[in-house]
């Protein structure tokens, strides 16, 4: 890079992230030294707060973490509490739960891998850039994503914050005609979500391989989203309620995020391309056959591949959709009753952005007396810093000004979700 | 100004929030694109890594004000814009995150943070309004996309915005929602709280949490005795009002009585 040995890139505030945070990497003698993610995304404090409330809140409050994916807090606070009350979701409660959880992960990953992602690998500033040559990838995109947010806002009221949703199901019995809408159109939404899938793979990705750890939950016959064990590619697996005792957190004087790594200090990456890894023969086969193809096989090499792994999640999520809603019988009562009752319990499920694990411990009057909420992104944050020191070669290749472009598109291979993490800080509520 | 000809320069600003009102506007897909030949985007942090400098037509406003650096920023973006919006429960109210102002702020650090020191935070999340002069105030949580959208438009045009401020049991009964109180004995906060979500709690048969904000002119006070009539103790009904939009002024005025 033009000679220079010793220098600093700084990006003071990311541009097409949710939340507000900045990069610094530092240079010596021609080698990436030092790098920091810095979150400045002003804090929250969910945990305190959520103290003394009722244990019926937990889903409607803990939604609020997040505008992007509001119904995996629903989905990780109303699963635990129904592991504390002992009770479980109907089957057909919870085809309502994924129809409008693939419906978050559609709104989600399209917002991520069209509007914030896709520019970085055309050296455009937004989709609307994108737009002037490739319009029916717009179109595409912004009617995809309607389609995802419609799936949310039938079953659950609105697209953000939705209201249908409780401890035990749903607060009202959905018909079968309710979910109409979505067929509609859906042989159209099919080709669009292929078609996506179809421009990343056309996209020029970068191909360098190097190795990572991935955790995601594993699904047993079907892709991972409301449950499962946890996994990795180091051969590890153990329940959800154990997570804990496989991290390790550290509070960093840069950033209001803390950061996770696995016990034996090895940094991890959850997400997408965890979950694409961990599970590809879990995926439709109408997926499978448009990635393979292309010539494409997994495993993804690189962070720089999650867009394939997001677009790929996105066509899957549409199928599934169309597969639930034929499955999905009337049920005879909205949701399971359950009797108040004191205990502790943790959930996972799969956000969009990678695994999200809640843990409540509530009194025998159904108050919250301790709250642990740990979001993907920050377990992310260790894996984007050693991610920038992997694919150094590749940065100090560069000019500057598009070294620096490389630094924010590293970043935002994990489409961090600043908001979410810097809220759902370690909850250590002090019992009275 | 260096935007583009005749178009009205639209800036769009986060501070403590979950982004969720940003996602209502980018939710409006479609209709936003109809309104790009009139509206340019200078500013808009999350949509684009174009950030163009201001002075600003329009400056929409998410999220409550809780650091020393938003203090700051609320008012440059007063400074640099002619019309300014407060988009969502967050920027008009203080937010869910205002819940924290009821508690004691060192405790509440320590409960979050071991190093709580590290922390740069102000004691309490308050709205922007508290900080600065706000052309027109759209709560919700989220904020309602096509309320946003129609005042967008009037301001396009020109005119003086009109937004109504009755009651969310209006919108509820022209629905022809069954009442969850009066049927169901279940407290709900739509009495006291403003329309605009389409009553979707209680469409679900459950109370509505208030997430819209108060109502002009609301009764907290009468709605937690029907609370205690229906067998909640006074520190159960303060809870549930207590809720979302806690920190908006009558909500906050009557707590902290009912509660002494």
């Amino acid at each position: 890079m033009s000679g220079e040995k010793s220098f600093e890139i700084k990006v003071d505030q990311l541009a097409r992230v949710e939340g507000e945070g900045g990069v610094w990497v530092k240079v010596r003698d021609g080698r990436i030294d030092y790098v920091e993610v810095n979150i400045f995304e002003p804090p929250r404090f969910f945990e305190a707060f959520l103290k003394g409330r009722i244990y019926l809140e937990a889903p409607d409050l803990t939604a609020r973490i997040c505008g992007i994916c509001p119904l995996a807090y629903v989905m990780a606070a109303s699963r635990a509490m129904e592991k504390i009350l002992g009770i479980e979701a109907s089957e057909e409660s919870n085809k309502l739960r994924k129809i409008a959880f693939y419906g978050e992960w559609i709104e989600s990953h399209v917002l991520h891998f069209a509007f914030l992602h896709a520019p970085d690998f055309l050296g455009k500033h937004s989709i609307f850039e994108i737009a002037e040559e490739h319009p029916q990838f717009l179109r595409d995109a912004i009617a995809v994503r309607d389609w995802g947010n419609r799936a949310i806002e039938i079953v659950g009221g609105r697209p953000v914050h939705p209201v249908g949703f409780r401890v035990g199901g749903l607060h009202r019995i959905i018909k079968r005609r309710e979910l109409d809408p979505l067929l509609k159109n859906f042989d159209e939404i099919e080709k669009m979500g292929r078609r996506l899938l179809e421009f990343v793979l056309s996209l020029p990705i970068p191909e360098v391989s190097y190795d990572m750890a991935f955790m995601s939950l594993k699904g047993e016959r079907e892709y991972p989203i409301l449950e499962g064990v946890v996994s990795n590619n180091l051969g590890e697996e153990f329940p959800e309620d154990d997570f804990e005792k496989h991290v390790i957190v550290e509070q960093k004087r840069y950033s209001n995020a803390l950061h996770y790594r696995l016990r034996s200090g090895k940094p991890y990456i959850t997400g997408p391309l965890a979950r694409f890894n961990l599970n590809y023969g879990l995926l439709a086969p109408e997926v499978k056959s448009v990635l393979e193809e292309s010539g494409f096989k997994p495993p993804l090499k690189n962070t720089y591949q999650s867009i394939i792994a997001r677009a790929a999640e996105t066509y899957h999520a549409i199928l599934e959709i169309g597969r639930l809603i034929g499955e999905y019988r009337e049920p005879d009562k909205a949701y399971e009753e359950a009797e108040v009752r004191a205990g502790e319990a943790a959930a996972i499920v799969e956000a969009p952005r990678g695994m999200l694990y809640h843990r409540y411990r509530i009194d025998g009057d159904g108050r919250i007396l301790y709250a642990n909420i740990v979001p993907p992104t920050a377990q992310n944050y260790a894996a984007m810093e050693e991610d920038i020191l992997k694919v150094g070669d590749l940065i100090l290749r560069k000019p500057r000004e598009e070294a620096q472009k490389l630094v924010e598109t590293t970043i935002r291979n994990y489409d961090p979700c600043i908001s979410c993490s810097v809220h759902m800080i370690r909850l250590r509520i002090i019992e009275e | 100004m260096s935007g583009e000809k005749n178009k009205v320069r639209l800036a769009v600003f986060k501070l403590t929030s979950c982004s969720g009102c940003q996602q209502q506007i980018i939710d409006l897909g479609d209709q936003l694109l109809a309104l790009l030949d009139r509206i340019e985007i200078a500013y808009f942090l999350e949509a684009s890594s174009d950030a163009k400098p201001g002075p600003y037509d329009v400056a929409l406003v998410e999220g409550s004000v809780s650091t020393p650096h938003e203090e700051e920023l609320v008012k440059k973006i007063r400074e640099n814009s002619r019309i300014v919006v407060s988009v969502g429960s967050c920027a008009t109210y203080g937010g869910i995150q205002a819940l924290r102002n009821w508690m004691d702020f060192e405790e509440v650090k320590k409960a979050v943070y071991e190093k709580p020191e590290l922390i740069e935070a102000l004691e309490k999340s308050r709205p922007v309004s508290d900080f600065i002069d706000v052309d027109y105030a759209i709560g919700g949580c989220p904020a309602n996309k096509l309320q946003l959208l129609s005042v967008l438009k009037q301001v396009l045009i020109g005119r003086r915005v009109y937004q109504r401020g009755e009651g969310l049991c209006q919108e509820c009964k022209r629905k022809g929602n069954v009442c969850v109180v009066v049927a169901k004995g279940q407290p709900c906060l739509g009495p006291i709280t403003r329309e605009g979500c389409g009553a979707l709690c209680p469409s679900y048969g459950r109370g509505c949490y208030g997430c819209f904000g108060p109502m002009v002119d609301p009764q907290p006070g009468a709605l937690a005795r029907r609370f205690e009539d229906l067998g909640l103790s006074r520190e159960e009904a303060a809870l549930r009002i207590r809720s979302i939009t806690s920190w908006s002024e009558p909500v906050r005025r009557f707590l902290e009585k009912y509660e002494r």
